[in-house]
Parts: C-alpha cells; sequence; structure tokens
C-alpha cells in the first residue's frame, strides 16, 4: 500500500469533510437539510481549524 | 387449537428486529442502511467510512491495543481499541492481514492513528443511526 504524506492542513480537511459528510447523513430528516446541515459542519471544522492555527501561532509569538 | 398457535409464532414480529441490522452496520459500514432500504445514504456511510480507515493505514496510522496502567492509560489505549474495533470487518481484515504498524513519531502517523479511530466513532454514529431507523424512531 502507498504511503501518503498530507501537511496538517490537508488532513484536518479531509478528517472534516469525511466527518461531515456522516454527521450530515445521520443527523436530519430530509436530503437539503442534511446537504445543510453537512456543509454548515464542514465550513464549522475548516473555520476552527484556521482560527485555532492562527491562536497557536500567535500564541508561540 | 395448533395450527393457529404456529400460524401465530410464525406471524409474529421478530423479538429484536434491530439486533441483525445493527450487526451488519458494525460489520459493513452503511450495511445496515443497506439492508433498511436506504443505499443512497448507506453509500455515503459506507464511503466515508471505508475512505477514512484507507486513509489511515495509508498515513500509517497505529492501532490501539488494549493497555491498563493508570487512568489515562487505560482511557486512552482501551477507548482507542474500542473505536478501531469499531470499524468492523475493516479492521478485522486489516489485522487478519498482518498489519502492525508501530506507533511511531510524526505528525503523519499521528494523523493516520486518529483517522483510524474516528473512521469507527463515525460508523458507532452510523450504527446508531441504523438501530433508530429499525426501531422506527426515525424516518
Amino acid at each position: 500500500m502507498p504511503k501518503m504524506n498530507l501537511s496538517h492542513f490537508e488532513a484536518a480537511v479531509l478528517f472534516a469533510f469525511f466527518s461531515s459528510v456522516v454527521l450530515g447523513v445521520i443527523t436530519k430528516r430530509t436530503d437539503s437539510e442534511r446537504l445543510r446541515y453537512g456543509v454548515r459542519c464542514f465550513v464549522y471544522f475548516v473555520v476552527a481549524l484556521i482560527g485555532l492555527g492562527w491562536l497557536m501561532k500567535l500564541g508561540h509569538g | 387449537m395448533a395450527t393457529n398457535v404456529s400460524k401465530a409464532q410464525t406471524d409474529a414480529p421478530p423479538q429484536r428486529p434491530w439486533f441483525g441490522v445493527v450487526v451488519l452496520a458494525w460489520l459493513i459500514p452503511g450495511g445496515g442502511h443497506f439492508l433498511l432500504k436506504r443505499p443512497g445514504r448507506g453509500a455515503l456511510l459506507l464511503g466515508s467510512v471505508a475512505l477514512m480507515f484507507l486513509l489511515g493505514l495509508m498515513m500509517r496510522g497505529a492501532m490501539f491495543q488494549p493497555q491498563t496502567g493508570d487512568v489515562l492509560t487505560t482511557i486512552i489505549y482501551c477507548g482507542g481499541f474500542l473505536g478501531d474495533l469499531a470499524s468492523g470487518l475493516l479492521y478485522l481484515l486489516t489485522i487478519w492481514l498482518g498489519y502492525a504498524q508501530p506507533d511511531m513519531a510524526g505528525h503523519v502517523h499521528d494523523y493516520g492513528t486518529k483517522f483510524l479511530v474516528a473512521a469507527g466513532l463515525l460508523n458507532v454514529l452510523a450504527m446508531v443511526d441504523a438501530y433508530e431507523i429499525a426501531v422506527k424512531e426515525k424516518d
């Protein structure tokens, strides 16, 4: 099996994507609600990722 | 009379109609949804969990082995083992085929380990969803 090398950002975005798909699929009752919820979760993940990244950068000086 | 009793027994719904669904959902991510005739959602769950697990393997993530010691060690290693195990056949096949990656330093290995556990935890969510559909708590 090939070995994969990803940056922190790439790995975290992939994690966010797959988690958002599952959360969207299992949570809501109609397909449009599921799609909207999945997209919203993904956006929240990415915003938290970038925010925490900046926080750590600023914290390290 | 005997005929009526046996007919009533055969017509009665199974005691736990959800059990087979949950077991299948554990073994094959999305399998419970396929069994309950929700193929679209089943395919999305299968794709997400399987790809996440596969990416974890490609990043050479380590599988947890249950260990006891102090509280934190027990929670991390036993919890991680349960998370890995929750991927069902993906985990069992990987172990049976001899995957034994040691825990190594490096962010890619760390992400791989977390992807493997997270795939199992997402499968737990899928199993709960399949259970709720099977007992008609959910559409």
